[in-house]
């Protein structure tokens, strides 16, 4: 102790207006406001609810030689400078490397056929059909029971699909670009509300409507794309944000930006009027054709956050409708799943609790990058979905920034005071508070085929998110603490 | 019975429909209800459920349709009723709770109170350490009131402290007053030229208090925790910084440490410090018998907590410290001791101390010990007088009721005085107590009247002894001030009242009784002489 030590603070503080944050006895809160001290009290609960393994993984953490803090501001630093941007539409198995004519994508963590959800079976029973694998239902079943269908999340491939989250090779896809880190992200074309693949449905006004999506929409729209140029993804969200979306459950704004950017393009293409109209109104029928745009704009801002060295920063959340899947940064390609929940929510008409498929869908990726639920006090519409008024929004959103790394000064919340949106979800926060990522979503029947029964919030799984610190306490961790402490 | 109303050009948002059709579902006699706008879909579905389509086809995606399934027309309308009511209530007051509640953790208060500068931990000891290094993390000085944080933690948390120049004090700290302001166990002390780092809670309130009362005042008061010099590992880290400080700080004048003696090597370097810091310094190792001064030190050593406040002053004053046993004259205290030993039985052998304050209790067992070299306490430093079961005094004791024994699974008995009053009520019947000394700890964090609580123990202890043929003296000192807000005069007035002699320090209370058990034994002598 002989180095000559920084007192300043100290003989500051000696001179400050004292300002306290009381964690413990409130006794000694109230005595300090009695003496005229500015004093905050701190409801405090034990950490990770007193959980004694975690807490202890949370300490090795702390301790860890790695920088955690500095690797995770990296990481957050990475997502806020993303640039998504879109900048072309093309079809799958030419487009996605590693994409083959057999190879099935689907939502959230690896699954195998047998253990795969209804909708989602429907989904790729739906897509099989589609490439012309099969002939119908039972064929395609035994098909994808064979063994000669790849299955593979989207997440591993650079995609994200809504719900069931089916990708075959022949679908066209619009492809993103991050453009201040060059990785790409892609998604297909939402197909509309109903009876549609990502909600299981496989019948021929389905298939049909995915082959007018290759035949008439794709062109055009590569073709309006090519005469329009790159569209920045990051400030139609940040438009739509301010007009009431939250980019997941909510996409009106978003999808009417849309349609107002490319619309004067589309009729300049010189294409036949009827198949202009057509797809206008295919867009405009739409409320969540702009998800699909939302989604791989997400995607490709946290790809490039991946693999950061000693960052516990969320990269992907994702469920395919039997597991809840968690990515960490600092952790690769690991899953770190748990069983997917019931959402709970309100439902459609003539659609009950009980007609409902447990969580589905790569959605949460608007979550993970910090939109969607984590900005519900941006979409006040939808506010009957979390409790009933805007306070209860503005709640949510609020209680998101104590698991969060950053504020994203681009995504403004206008009734926050255009407070930037909470972004980055740090894994050991999660665990830690106890408090879970609020995420929005879409309520698919739990029957293949059916489409969307309701909409609500979803409880992801705690254990996803304390398997992954007690991983990420195994890869960076100090000794633990009985080995360190030698008296 | 189904029965379609459509409202027309009613537009309502489908998730506030949604929630609407699920109340109207709870009216009298209704077994299912729809309340949706009028898409295609909508249409197609209720079709398909079996309502009127005649009713429906007048429905556009614009207007309202209420579908309802249920038993009479009656409720059909009570049902209408209901989802038009639901849908025009005024929005419910905000439920925000998670908006306008404290915050749950120490990041999310800081998010409000951004000017925050220090954070007060009182938990349990195996979350403080944590939450302590979060504190550091966001820029804070910590007040780390907690005790049984690890040791591995307190090095790891102040050298943290140290790196970010940032003042961490405790763990196990009670008392701190800084830039004027009482934290957790203090007292309402002037402003003044003292300075104070303290290891233990009650030696800093003892002292802080009797450079109040002596006229002077404190600048800042510093709790180092009680391992910060004792700990060869821990080094001194909070108790040198704090020297620095408070060698840096204008308004402090002179520097007090007070703490048990100190790791030689920490000694050695909290002595250079001192030195270093130029200003003239007290400095009191509690139970260690003060250096002689050099006459090339800054450094003053004092021989209890009262000389520790009285020399503070006397420095900050630049008077001559002319130290002495009583503040009274010494035929006053003669006539105490007279009054007090007169009526004493015999079989009245025994010094009892029922102490709350730990540093206190200290004091105590030290000067008795000294002056009778048989005195036990839990907090004994020769194993052969340390109390076997610190809930049974025997022979002389001292007891330090704030002890782990005493406050595991019950507040201290400085908030809750009911661990001392029962002690007092059990030993009451003992014969062999001659005389019993205690401490009255006031000020913030503090009983709202300790005084008052422990009253009819003294009364009753006394009043065995009187009924027994004997007299029990009792002597009691205040640690607080004028200003604290118990009302320190009433607190006297209240153990006066009970029979206590009320001293103006510890010390005096406990040389006091030292004089009284002397008496009784000499007497007893004299006694037994004549009875040869």
């Amino acid at each position: 102790m002989t180095e000559q030590s920084r007192v300043e603070p100290v003989t500051a503080l000696f001179k400050s207006r004292l300002s306290v944050v009381n964690l413990g006895l409130a006794s000694f809160a109230d005595n300090l406001a009695a003496v005229g001290a500015e004093v905050v009290q701190v409801d405090w609960r034990p950490p990770a609810g007193g959980d004694e393994v975690v807490l202890a993984a949370l300490d090795r953490i702390a301790n860890s030689e790695i920088d955690v803090e500095a690797a995770n501001k990296k990481a957050v630093d990475i997502l806020l400078a993303a640039k998504p941007t879109l900048i072309d539409i093309g079809v799958a198995g030419e487009v996605i490397p590693g994409m083959t004519p057999t190879t099935v994508l689907h939502s959230g963590p690896p699954v195998t056929w047998e253990r795969m959800c209804g909708p989602m079976k429907g989904g790729v029973i739906g897509g099989l059909i589609y490439e012309g694998l099969a002939k119908d239902r039972a064929e395609a079943e035994a098909l994808a029971g064979s063994g000669r269908i790849t299955f593979a999340p989207c997440h591993a491939y650079g995609a994200v699909g809504p719900m069931a989250g089916i990708v075959t090779a022949k679908m066209p896809v619009w492809i993103f670009e991050n453009v201040a880190f060059g990785n790409r992200a892609y998604s297909t074309v939402n197909e509309g509300l109903g009876k549609v693949l990502r909600y299981g449905a496989f019948s021929d006004e389905v298939i049909e409507r995915l082959r007018w999506i290759e035949a008439e929409l794709y062109p055009v729209m590569k073709k309006a794309l090519k005469r329009h140029g790159p569209i920045d993804m990051k400030g139609v969200i940040a438009q739509a944000l301010q007009m009431g979306d939250e980019g997941h459950n909510r996409n009106r704004a978003g999808t009417s930006l849309i349609i107002r950017e490319l619309a004067p393009t589309l009729v300049q293409l010189g294409e036949p009027v009827e198949r202009i109209v057509r797809i206008l109104e295919f867009l405009n029928a739409n409320d969540h054709f702009f998800l699909n745009l939302s989604m791989p704009s997400c995607k490709c801002a946290l790809d490039a956050a991946r693999n950061v060295k000693g960052s516990s920063m969320i990269v992907a959340m994702a469920r395919n409708g039997t597991d809840f899947g968690v990515q960490i940064s600092g952790l690769g390609d690991r899953w770190f799943t748990g069983p997917a929940s019931m959402v709970e929510g309100l439902y459609l008409p003539g659609y009950s609790a009980k007609d409902a498929a447990p969580d589905i869908g790569d959605s949460v990726i608007t979550e993970t990058a910090g939109i969607g639920g984590f900005c519900m006090a941006a979409a006040p519409a939808i506010v009957k979905f979390v409790g009933g008024s805007p306070q209860d929004a503005i709640a949510y959103t609020t209680r998101m920034y104590e698991i969060t790394l950053a504020e994203n000064a681009a995504y403004q919340i206008p009734a926050l005071d255009f407070r930037g949106s909470p972004t980055g979800v740090d894994v050991r926060k999660v665990v830690e508070t106890g408090i879970l990522p609020v995420v929005n979503t879409g309520i698919a029947h739990k029957e293949p085929g059916v489409g969307m029964v309701g909409a609500g919030l979803v409880k992801p799984p705690r254990n996803c998110f304390r398997d992954a610190v007690l991983a990420f306490a195994e890869a960076y961790g100090a000794a633990p603490a009985s080995s360190r402490s030698n008296p | 019975m189904k029965t379609v109303f459509v409202e027309k050009e009613s537009y309502y948002d489908s998730a506030l429909l949604m929630l609407t059709s699920q109340e109207v579902k709870k009216t009298s006699g209704v077994h299912d209800a729809t309340v949706a706008m009028g898409t295609a879909m909508n249409l197609d579905l209720l079709r398909s459920l079996g309502f009127d389509a005649a009713a429906l086809a007048e429905a556009t995606p614009n207007d309202l349709v209420i579908a309802i399934d249920c038993e009479s027309a009656e409720s059909a309308k009570a049902a209408r009723a209901a989802a038009k009511q639901a849908l025009s209530r005024k929005a419910k007051p905000a439920t925000g709770d998670a908006t306008n509640a404290a915050p749950t953790s120490l990041v999310a208060a800081l998010r409000d109170q951004t000017d925050a500068n220090l954070a007060v931990i009182s938990l349990p000891g195996a979350y403080a350490a944590r939450e302590a290094r979060k504190a550091l993390e966001s820029g804070l000085h910590v007040m780390l009131f907690s005790d049984n944080v690890s040791l591995e933690d307190e090095i790891a948390l102040k050298a943290m402290s140290r790196r970010k120049g940032l003042l961490l004090m405790g763990p196990d700290c009670g008392t701190a007053i800084v830039n004027g302001m009482p934290l957790c166990f203090a007292n309402v002390v002037k402003r003044g030229p003292v300075g104070v780092i303290g290891a233990s809670g009650t030696g800093i309130q003892e002292v802080t208090c009797l450079i109040d009362r002596a006229g002077s005042g404190v600048s800042q008061a510093i709790g180092a925790g009680g391992r910060d010099l004792k700990n060869e590992r821990v080094g001194g880290a909070t108790t040198l910084m704090g020297i620095e400080a408070l060698a840096d700080d204008d308004e402090t004048k002179v520097i007090v440490i007070i703490s048990k003696p100190p790791a030689k090597a920490v000694a050695e370097q909290v002595v250079a410090a001192l030195e270093r810091a130029g200003k003239p310094a007290v400095a009191f190792f509690v139970g260690a018998t003060p250096a002689p001064r050099r006459t090339d030190s800054v450094v003053h050593f004092a021989g209890n907590l009262e000389e520790t406040a009285a020399m503070a002053v006397a420095l900050a004053k630049g008077k001559r410290y002319a130290p002495r046993a009583f503040s009274a004259p010494e035929t006053e205290i003669e006539a105490i001791v007279k009054r007090e030993t007169r009526r004493v039985a015999p079989s009245q052998r025994y010094l009892r101390g029922y102490f709350t304050g730990g540093t206190l209790a200290d004091e105590a067992w030290i000067v008795a010990h000294r002056a009778t070299g048989d005195v036990h306490s839990n907090n004994q430093t020769d194993p052969k007088f340390v109390l076997a079961d610190p809930r049974r005094s025997v022979g002389h004791t001292v007891v330090d009721l704030g002890d782990d024994a005493f406050t595991v699974g019950r507040p201290h008995p400085m908030i809750d005085p009911s661990a001392r009053v029962e002690r007092m009520m059990a030993e009451r019947k003992d014969r062999g107590i001659a005389v019993v000394v205690v401490d009255v700890v006031i000020g913030y964090g503090s009983h709202p009247d300790p005084a008052g609580a422990f009253a009819p123990a003294v009364e009753a202890m006394r009043e065995a002894a009187h009924k027994r043929g004997g007299y029990l003296p009792v002597l009691a000192s205040i640690t607080g001030t004028a200003g604290d807000p118990q009302n320190f005069a009433q607190q006297k007035a209240k153990l006066e009242a009970a029979g206590c002699v009320v001293m103006p320090s510890n010390h005096q209370a406990c040389a006091l009784a030292t004089k009284i058990l002397e008496r009784i034994g000499a007497r007893r002598k004299s006694r037994k002489a004549g009875a040869r």
